[in-house]
């Protein structure tokens, strides 16, 4: 299979007055044609400025200060706006947390697609309305030609990101960044449109990079999973092993808080403290002081490491060494 | 909505009626109505005569009723100055100050909105702060100087524009209209912008809060990621958003600019009921100023009432909440 | 280490000055550089104006000082007597530089004085309208509102046409355009301040309801009050040279700003600029520097900027 994206060495940095935030911070990773990417972290770990960095939505004061974002071989962090605009939406597209602020309020469903659709392929009006209510009728939108005329707000949240999702798909992207679709959907509606998005994905051979902070979602879901902690990729690897045997004493910890009904009456574990401030992180592994592993030698920048083949992880005291 | 549109057009006529009092009372009680209704020139036999014929040894709720009966049938009396019907003088005056009215309006979109919308985008460059310090001055400067300054800039120093008067005017529906032709137009530009000073202030400092209030808004970043150009963003899916509330406000700033233009006509000499009616204070040609005041208030009354009904179309959220 | 208290000032830890709420304020307000401009530039306008009698060379109310063949001399010019006028003459032969403090005199004594009056008419019946509620405030709010639906040059308007011309009556104008800017200010203010522990306190000690309303809600109100109090004495300032200049103002013995404009205004057209601009440039200067002490007391004083 070939590799659609390939994020070699990524810092994206914001320049605040209160100085330089490194909200990513040497960050690789690669998503396979077809493949679901599984991008895992708390809030402000880096997870979503990762996300804008590769569609090349990073707005001042952050800019990408260094690495590579290789699409099919292509530098997207050397290539012009222009150039750039043309893969935004088209072979490269994003769908983001919250349903509720990301459809124009004042503009109609059919307005929002159909610009869409035009902005990358040289079709008439009436062509391009004709894909949209595909388009909405792929994502299980019912009646779709009466919804193309409705405004957002008479949509519901799961629908709206339907809407969403639909659009991002329009052209059949190559790679599609989903940042916490989710999050902010009820459990059950959550579980349909994971479902859908998995479904189309396959069908087209969509890369998937799909953020999330929240382990369970991405169990089922995901062939690679990367752990973020503090602007840096500490962990990854393949889903099934990252999950069964986490490495990392961070994901071991993040695996350990989720609340699971085989473990029923047991106590839940919880990574004591909180996420450090990006702007003051302590030198070395950044996880050292919540981390109940750490000695003398964790105050040294933690080598990537790869104890077996396609797996990575920086720590010194990894959870298990490697077994046969 | 219909009962809602009832119960606002039953207000409107409410505050008519208010005003009429108000009007009433301020003309017959507080002057003394022999002065205002009868020529000063008119001997004793005479004023008996009109004092009866105009019912003023009537009681005094009877007399509103008879000036309410008399305004319905738009008799307002007639002017002392020009022996005319006041209503009819005033009528052939208004095409000139509604003319400049909306000449202004359309100056406060023209120049507003570009200049906050550049001071939105650039809000930290030398002309977005120029743009933003000149907007305090068009709030606080008294119109009436500004205007001067003008003619004294263009007019008297540079000699550009000539400084008084309508110019040569075109009928049009029977109506003198100076916005035909080229003299009029040349004639007009001063005090049409001098009269919208204040509302491109308005305009500007709206626009420029609205851009800063969207841009940072999730739908907007949406718009970005399906790869619209900057063009399409800015002035589809951010000025979309600002103009409902610019034209809302531009709308209700109609009938202050109406009143407002009082004073650019004096200033300019432009002969519109504005003029007109300081003129008649002056001369204290008091059914002149009577039928002033009542057609202004129904004027100022009526735009407030379409503003209403306008905004709620405009809007499609307001629209379905008023609906629900 | 020459100078002993730049030591003292180094080493030990300065002491800080008692911070009361007052300090606080002033250093809060002296932030802006440009607010400060504004104060100083005010200052020295209303002890032009105050002190006009003092410091101007003429009476431009005594006709017996001036001299027609003076009329409408360029700024510079040597008078007959041999006085140099530094802004030029008017038509009446009258020193500017004279007639404009004395016109300043009256602008601000008409603006700050009906800006006053508004405040005592509109603080209480914003006052009113939060204590009592219901009724009395459904009144009260409903004059405010449709008072501020009219623009206050037609508000002017219509009571100077009724009442006509005269000092009093611009007055009375200004007032009646600016009271419902305080009342609106001051109810919505003292009607958060109403549910606080303290007014109930007051209540409970059966205190007759005047005492808790001037004393114990007003002191509670003031921040929000000067602000607007402020930007209104600039707004009546503006008004009230307005209705001048259309001759609805002030009577033409005792000229205002606006009516010093007015007078110039057509020997403009000709090119004699200095009858109109000086007192013009006044007014405008009178204005800006109102506002903008106005704008940072509003950033100084709302306590929703406060971090």
């Amino acid at each position: 299979m070939s590799v659609t994206l390939e994020v070699r060495n990524l810092r994206t940095h914001f320049h605040t007055r209160g100085g330089i935030l490194k909200a990513v911070d040497d960050v690789s990773f690669s998503v396979e044609q077809g493949q679901v990417m599984g991008l895992v972290g708390e809030s402000g770990s880096g997870k979503s400025v990762t996300g804008f960095s590769i569609i090349g939505l990073v707005d001042p004061p952050g800019r990408i200060a260094g690495g590579q974002i290789l699409y099919r071989g292509q530098d997207l962090a050397k290539i012009s706006e222009r150039e750039m605009r043309s893969l935004r939406g088209n072979r490269i597209a994003m769908i983001f947390q919250d349903p509720m602020m990301t459809l124009n309020p004042v503009l109609r469903i059919d307005t929002q697609m159909i610009e869409t659709v035009q902005a990358h392929a040289n079709v008439s009006k009436a062509e391009a309305r004709t894909r949209s209510r595909d388009a909405l009728g792929m994502v299980g939108i019912p009646s779709p030609e009466e919804r193309l005329n409705s405004y957002p707000h008479q949509f519901s949240g799961g629908m709206r990101q339907r809407v969403a999702i639909a659009i991002a798909l329009l052209h059949n992207p190559d790679l599609l960044i989903a940042d916490e679709p989710t999050t902010a959907l009820d459990v059950t509606i959550q579980a349909q449109i994971l479902a859908e998005v998995q479904k189309l994905a396959a069908e087209h051979g969509t890369a998937l990079i799909w953020i999330t902070h929240d382990l369970s979602v991405i169990a089922g879901l995901a062939d690679r999973i990367a752990v973020m902690y503090a602007g840096r990729v500490v962990e990854s690897g393949d889903a099934a092993s990252v999950l069964d045997r986490p490495l990392h004493p961070y994901t071991h910890g993040l695996i350990g808080s989720v609340p699971s009904r085989n473990k029923r009456g047991e106590k839940l574990r919880q990574i004591p403290g909180m996420t450090p401030s990006l702007l003051s992180l302590p030198p070395g592994c950044a996880f050292r002081t919540r981390c109940a592993r750490a000695t003398a030698a964790c105050g040294q920048e933690p080598p990537e490491e790869s104890p077996e083949t396609g797996r990575m992880v920086r720590c010194f005291h990894p959870m298990e060494a490697v077994s046969a | 909505m219909f009962t809602w549109m009832v119960r606002r057009l039953f207000q409107a006529c409410f505050v008519v009626l208010a005003m009429t009092v108000i009007v009433f009372v301020g003309v017959h009680v507080i002057g003394n109505p022999v002065d205002i209704l009868i020529s000063p020139e008119a001997d004793q036999a005479e004023r008996a005569r009109i004092i009866a014929n105009l019912g003023l040894d009537q009681p005094l709720w009877r007399q509103y009723l008879y000036f309410l009966n008399d305004a319905v049938h738009g008799n307002l009396g007639r002017s002392f100055v020009f022996n005319e019907p006041a209503l009819k003088l005033i009528g052939g005056r208004m095409p000139a100050t509604l003319e400049l009215a909306v000449t202004a309006v359309l100056f406060s979109i023209c120049f507003g909105v570009p200049l906050g919308l550049y001071a939105g985008l650039k809000p930290d460059s030398f002309f977005g702060r120029t743009v933003m310090a000149g907007s305090i001055l068009g709030f606080s400067l008294p119109s009436f100087w500004v205007g001067l300054m003008l003619i004294m800039v263009f007019a008297v120093q540079l000699g550009w524009l000539p400084s008084t008067g309508r110019g040569q005017t075109e009928v049009l529906f029977g109506i003198h209209w100076s916005f035909l032709t080229w003299d009029g137009l040349r004639h007009m530009f001063m005090p049409a912008l001098n009269l919208s000073l204040f509302n491109i202030s308005l305009v500007l400092r709206l626009t420029r809060a609205g851009v800063r209030e969207t841009l940072p808004m999730d739908y907007i970043k949406f718009a970005r990621a399906k790869g619209l150009s900057p063009a399409r963003v800015i002035f589809v899916h951010v000025l979309k958003n600002i103009m409902i509330p610019v034209v809302t406000v531009v709308g209700l700033e109609l009938g202050s600019t109406i009143a407002f233009a009082v004073v650019t006509e004096s200033v300019f000499a432009w002969p519109g009921m504005g003029k007109l009616i300081i003129d008649s204070i002056n001369v204290l040609d008091r059914p002149v100023i009577v039928a002033y005041l009542m057609m202004i208030v129904l004027l100022f009354i009526t735009i407030n009432l379409v503003v209403d009904i306008l905004y709620t179309v405009l809007d499609p959220r307001v629209r379905l909440e008023t609906k629900a | 280490m020459t100078d002993p208290s730049h030591a003292v000032a180094a080493d030990a830890p300065v002491l800080p000055k008692e911070e009361t709420p007052f300090r606080r304020f002033v250093s809060e307000f002296a932030e802006s550089k440009l607010a400060l401009v504004g104060l100083a530039v005010f200052s020295v306008i209303a002890l032009l104006a105050i002190f006009a009698s003092w410091i101007t060379p003429q009476n431009p109310y005594d006709l017996a000082q001036l001299d027609i063949m003076d009329g409408r001399l360029p700024p510079g010019s040597k008078s007959l007597s041999g006085y140099t006028f530094i802004l030029g003459t008017d038509d009446q032969g009258r020193d500017m530089f004279s007639g404009m403090l004395f016109g300043l005199r009256i602008s601000l004594s008409v603006g700050v004085g009906s800006a006053l009056f508004a405040a005592v008419v509109g603080t209480t019946l914003g006052l009113l309208a939060a204590f009592f509620g219901r009724r009395v405030d459904t009144v009260i709010m409903r004059l405010v509102d449709l008072q501020l639906s009219f623009p206050s040059i037609l508000v002017a308007l219509m009571i100077l046409a009724v009442l006509g011309k005269g000092v009093m009556n611009v007055m009375l104008a200004l007032v009646m355009v600016e009271w419902a800017y305080y009342a609106r200010t001051v109810r919505a203010t003292a009607m958060v301040e109403r549910r606080r522990e303290y007014i109930e306190a007051a209540q409970c000690l059966a205190l007759p309801w005047r005492r808790i309303m001037f004393r114990h809600l007003l002191p509670n109100c003031l921040p929000p009050l000067i602000v607007v109090a402020t930007q209104q004495v600039a707004r009546a300032i503006a008004l009230e040279a307005t209705l001048s200049f259309l001759g609805l103002g002030v009577p033409i013995t005792e000229p205002s700003l606006g009516l010093l404009i007015a007078n110039g205004y057509q020997y403009m057209l000709s090119g004699k600029y200095w009858i109109s601009f000086y007192p013009g440039l006044a007014l405008l200067v009178t204005i800006v520097s109102i506002n903008l002490v106005g704008d940072q007391l509003r950033d100084v004083l709302n306590p929703r900027l406060k971090k």
